[in-house]
């Protein structure tokens, strides 16, 4: 076991890993951390998304220790100081942008670094940006006006279903 | 998956130096190798990661060659190889979705070689020099077949060297479940001819469509392709096509891309 050290959400936070233990393991065993999903854990559904270092990956398809000494934001680094929602998880809430709520915080993961990248997407630039991020529930319709909303553009330009 | 010893080195001779050790394996954005060691279809004593190596990083131009970093993700190329060779910048941003093309490399795709793979078709249809620890290869000589390269064992890629050339597309037939190339061409004009590869398609892996550059190094046009596509036989043949159909989506791939190509 090796220690690794990581600043998760703005704290640093310490834990000890094994060579194969994979970054999305130690964030929800080691830390307790357990917004973070593993969902397919082939790296295909994007449940796993954080961000490292700016960037959204896939953290069961990364191993802690290769992420040492890095920058994690996870889903519990998302909400405003005061705890309220911040603005893109308020609009999946508003617009019902989850039924089982499984593969969201993924979601909203990459739905952040999307607006990070592109502040006010197409619907057809959403749909294309959330590709490896897979809704069993198959509710990505309000999934893509929650993120347009989001972005402060009017969701209903979108057809109803 | 099994557990391993992992190392991380700060330069290449370092992590050569960690590779000698015949268990030892290298490891770059792991968008592959990561799943397969999951399935126990490998299993390696240590991995050596490539992702702090500075000098394995970057989009550099040097006249007529763009130099990429075997350790540049797929990302940067999308973004930093716009303004040289627009076609490979389109191609890395083709690749798999967001996530892992932030943290999936050039030099990790072609050292796997996967027969549906992106970067291979590049490369090859670019004629590109594949640069390693300790030689250079030709794109010619460097793809052996669905997953084998010449790369020798210990043996890394440091960069890869592409002539930009006057035009250049990339059209892929996405399998829609993984986003690989059902078949994908990449087709390149250079001042002394013209350049056809083909991926996904065959079971030999990438390979040039040499009719193909015969007609279009005649006449760049999709319509000097009128009628063509590649030879069943040995092609890949699986649930999502068959040797026939990508053996057809040869020719109409190859059209797509030279009409498109700028």
């Amino acid at each position: 076991m090796t220690k690794v050290t990581l600043t998760v959400n703005g704290k640093s936070m310490s834990g000890e890993a094994e060579g194969r233990t994979l970054l999305a393991s130690f964030l929800r065993d080691t830390l307790g951390l357990t917004g973070t999903h593993i969902g397919c854990d082939t790296s295909q559904c994007g449940a796993c998304v954080v961000h490292l270092d700016g960037k959204a990956v896939k953290s069961c398809t990364l191993l802690a220790m290769d992420a040492d000494g890095g920058n994690v934001t996870t889903i519990e680094g998302m909400a405003n100081a005061d705890g309220s929602l911040n603005t893109i998880q308020q609009a999946f809430q508003d617009h019902h942008g989850l039924q089982c709520g499984f593969c969201t915080p993924g979601m909203v993961m990459s739905a952040s670094a999307l607006l990070a990248e592109n502040p006010k997407p197409t619907e057809s630039e959403i749909r294309h940006y959330l590709e490896g991020n897979i809704c069993r529930c198959t509710g990505y319709h309000n999934i893509v006006k929650a993120v347009l909303a989001a972005s402060g553009q009017d969701a209903n330009v979108m057809a109803a279903e | 998956m099994y557990n391993f010893d992992f190392v991380k080195p700060s330069s290449v001779a370092e992590a050569v130096k960690a590779l000698s050790d015949d268990e030892a394996q290298p490891l770059s954005g792991g968008q592959t190798l990561l799943p397969s060691m999951k399935q126990r279809l490998n299993a390696p004593g240590t991995l050596v990661s490539l992702t702090g190596i500075a000098e394995l990083k970057g989009v550099k131009r040097e006249g007529d060659t763009l130099v990429i970093g075997a350790a540049t993700l797929h990302a940067t190329v999308a973004k930093e190889a716009a303004a040289h060779y627009p076609a490979l910048a389109e191609l890395a941003g083709q690749i798999g979705d967001p996530a892992v093309r932030n943290r999936g490399t050039i030099g990790g795709s072609l050292a796997n070689n996967d027969p549906s793979a992106c970067y291979p078709a590049a490369v090859l249809a670019s004629g590109a020099t594949i640069v390693t620890s300790n030689r250079e290869i030709a794109a010619d000589d460097y793809f052996q077949g669905m997953f084998t390269t010449a790369l020798e064992p210990g043996e890394i890629i440091t960069a890869v060297r592409f002539p930009i050339p006057q035009k250049a597309a990339y059209a892929k037939f996405v399998q829609p479940a993984s986003r690989f190339a059902l078949t994908g061409a990449f087709v390149a004009q250079y001042a002394d001819g013209v350049r056809v590869a083909i991926t996904g398609a065959s079971e030999g892996g990438v390979f040039r469509w040499s009719e193909g550059e015969a007609a279009l190094s005649s006449n760049f046009s999709a319509d000097a392709l009128k009628g063509m596509s590649g030879e069943a036989e040995g092609m890949i043949g699986d649930l999502h096509g068959t040797p026939a159909y990508r053996a057809h989506l040869v020719g109409v791939m190859t059209r797509r891309a030279v009409s498109a190509a700028h």
